[in-house]
């Protein structure tokens, strides 16, 4: 398996929306490196015949009676934003121009 | 302290006493929780054990205990027995009224419009809560070294941490600032804060504590669970806030109402108690390793039968753990985006689009160590090493299973040390992620199963003079287990202790001197 490198941090803070500066990406890569390679023996453990847990106790089915509980009202789901405009989260544009 | 003063003997009490003096008549609960508002005023300063007191709301629910006591009829009957003693709430747990930060700087000043399902029942048990403890940054840390607003200390040596995350719970529970508190546990964050500060800390079953309301790190992995100063206390607190909710899909149905009854059972006659092979001996502190053979003695002339057990898959359970947990973070911490609560920061210059406005708001509010795992699970889940990674991570999960139900079926209960060392000192190992990891190696096989754990003090390391934790496992839904041994041990310990082990903690004291100088 490839080793991370300062590209690849680059490209996944760029793909989890962090900005960092150059000398984060650097010290970043440095320290993944090194928990990346501790854990990639997980990769040989278990055989194609071991099947994968997601969920420690399974459950399934989990369903509730289709009727309206309790709900936040808009001002309520509003109290914590940084900025709102007529009920709604109001955010800068969305399109990548001026 | 020299006099006979009444609010320091309040504050050493357990919740169980303390309920028996309220019920009693014998102290109002007003008192009880204004003895330990004094006490945080007197030694959080040290300590930093609270990001936020709640004064005035728990001294208004406290005067309300007492007026229905006071009242007397069907509505003080009808109070919880729990009533008026008071809780601290690790700030991961959504609060109407209180700030909520997880220890993070992206939720500063940030207020919940909800509250979380176990505050919502400690409300309805009218349980006085004292405020809001520190921790690692959303959870994530062994040290609480990892919260935006600087790390709590060690009672026992206020040089060194409290363990992690839930650091301020332990803590704050260790110093006498309250009688229990919440925790949240997604590697260890009970059990290892515990062991570290000599106290109680228990992991309930996966599902047992509905997660509504508990501010998600790896979903498929936190779990709430009680902090206390005796076991039994804990299992006073996890019937509390245990039981089915429909606001969490993972909450289970059964009912866990058995944990009190079991704490005083008063014995482990017969009962199978598993050693796991893999973790003690090589990489555990000599102290921890003496104390853990200590506390297998007593259980063993108590009239348990000790048995060894091996868990081979556990070696691999860190690896597995540290992919699997920062994947699911780098999923949850997603919608930290400047858009719906917490800060916004604008781009210093450039275009100012969403897009930027996210990278720039999470780069100014997330520490290092959110970021390495936001960056490392983002890492596990892409494209062309999913399989590789968090696929294989999940197979592990598997095998780890497979060794507990091997175990479970020689021992009804496991043990091993909680931690591998004692408290180490602050900054240690701040730069160093992979040594920091390395303090939950014990605890986290326990998350990767879904079954219950309990951290209970097992002694002073000889070394160090530091408390040493004890680690019970059960299987997955018979949390009664550990909290029946755990019970049982902590009685031995005591008698040959001659108390409670947090009596030979040093006073802490706003106008005493600090070992080792000013802090």
């Amino acid at each position: 398996m490839a080793a991370i490198n300062r590209d690849d941090v680059a490209h996944l803070a760029r793909l989890a929306r962090i900005e960092m500066s150059a000398e984060e990406l650097d010290r970043m890569a440095g320290e993944l490196a090194v928990i990346v390679d501790s854990v990639k023996s997980v990769s040989e453990v278990a055989g194609e015949d071991v099947p994968a847990t997601s969920h420690p106790i399974p459950l399934s089915n989990v369903f509730r009676e289709d009727v309206v509980g309790h709900v936040l009202t808009p001002a309520e789901a509003l109290s914590g934003a940084p900025d709102s405009e007529d009920d709604r989260f109001k955010v800068p544009a969305i399109l990548d121009e001026e | 302290m020299s006099s006979f003063e009444p609010s320091t003997e309040l504050i050493r009490l357990s919740a169980a006493a303390l309920a028996a003096k309220l019920k009693a008549g014998e102290v109002s609960a007003v008192e009880v929780t204004q003895a330990h508002l004094d006490r945080i005023a007197s030694v959080d300063g040290e300590i930093n054990a609270f990001l936020h007191v709640n004064t005035n709301e728990a001294l208004a629910v406290a005067a309300e205990v007492d007026g229905i006591r006071a009242a007397g009829g069907a509505a003080a009957e009808e109070l919880h027995q729990l009533a008026g003693v008071p809780i601290a709430v690790k700030d991961l747990i959504v609060t109407i009224g209180q700030p909520t930060t997880a220890g993070s700087k992206i939720l500063e000043g940030w207020r919940s419009p909800y509250d979380a399902t176990v505050v919502r029942k400690l409300r309805a048990a009218k349980m006085p809560i004292l405020g809001k403890t520190n921790l690692d940054e959303f959870a994530m840390g062994s040290s609480t070294e990892h919260s935006a607003y600087g790390p709590t200390r060690n009672p026992w040596d206020l040089e060194r941490i409290p363990g992690g995350s839930g650091g301020g719970s332990a803590a704050a529970v260790a110093a006498f600032e309250a009688p229990l508190a919440l925790g949240t546990d997604t590697g260890g964050s009970i059990r290892q804060p515990g062991a570290v500060t000599g106290t109680v800390g228990v992991k309930p079953t996966y599902g047992a504590v509905s997660r509504y309301g508990a501010i998600a790190m790896a979903s498929s992995l936190d779990q709430i669970g009680p902090v206390s100063r005796t076991v039994l206390d804990s299992a006073l607190l996890q019937e509390v806030i245990g039981g089915h909710d429909p606001y969490d899909s993972t909450s289970l149905t059964d009912p866990f109402d058995n944990l009190v009854a079991a704490a005083r059972t008063g014995n482990v006659e017969g009962m199978r108690i598993g050693i796991i092979k893999e973790l003690h001996g090589e990489g555990y502190q000599a102290g921890v390793e003496n104390r853990f053979n200590e506390s297998l003695e007593l259980l063993k002339e108590a009239g348990a039968e000790i048995v060894e057990v091996s868990c081979p898959n556990f070696k691999y359970a860190l690896g597995a753990y540290y992919l699997i947990m920062p994947s699911e973070v780098s999923s949850n911490l997603a919608k930290f985006d400047g858009v719906r609560y917490g800060m916004r920061v604008l781009p210093k210059d450039g275009p100012l689009t969403i897009e930027r406005v996210m990278a720039a708001t999470r780069a100014a509010g997330f520490g290092d160590e959110v970021k390495r795992r936001i960056i490392l699970g983002t890492y596990a889940l892409s494209a062309g090493y999913y399989d590789a990674y968090y696929g294989s991570a999940q197979k592990v999960r598997t095998l780890i299973q497979r060794d507990f139900a091997a175990a479970f079926a020689q021992a009804d209960v496991l043990i091993s040390p909680t931690a591998p060392t004692t408290a180490f000192k602050l900054g240690e190992k701040l730069n160093d992620p992979l040594a920091m990891y390395l303090n939950d190696v014990a605890t986290i096989p326990a998350n990767m199963a879904g079954v219950p754990g309990l951290s209970l003090p097992g002694g002073l390391a000889d070394e160090d003079g530091l408390p040493v934790g004890i680690q019970l496992l059960a299987p997955a839904r018979e949390d009664a287990r550990v909290y029946r041994v755990g019970a049982v041990l902590e009685s031995l310990l005591e008698e040959k202790w001659g108390g409670p082990l947090l009596a030979q903690a040093p006073v802490l004291d706003s106008n005493s001197t600090v070992a080792g100088g000013s802090l």
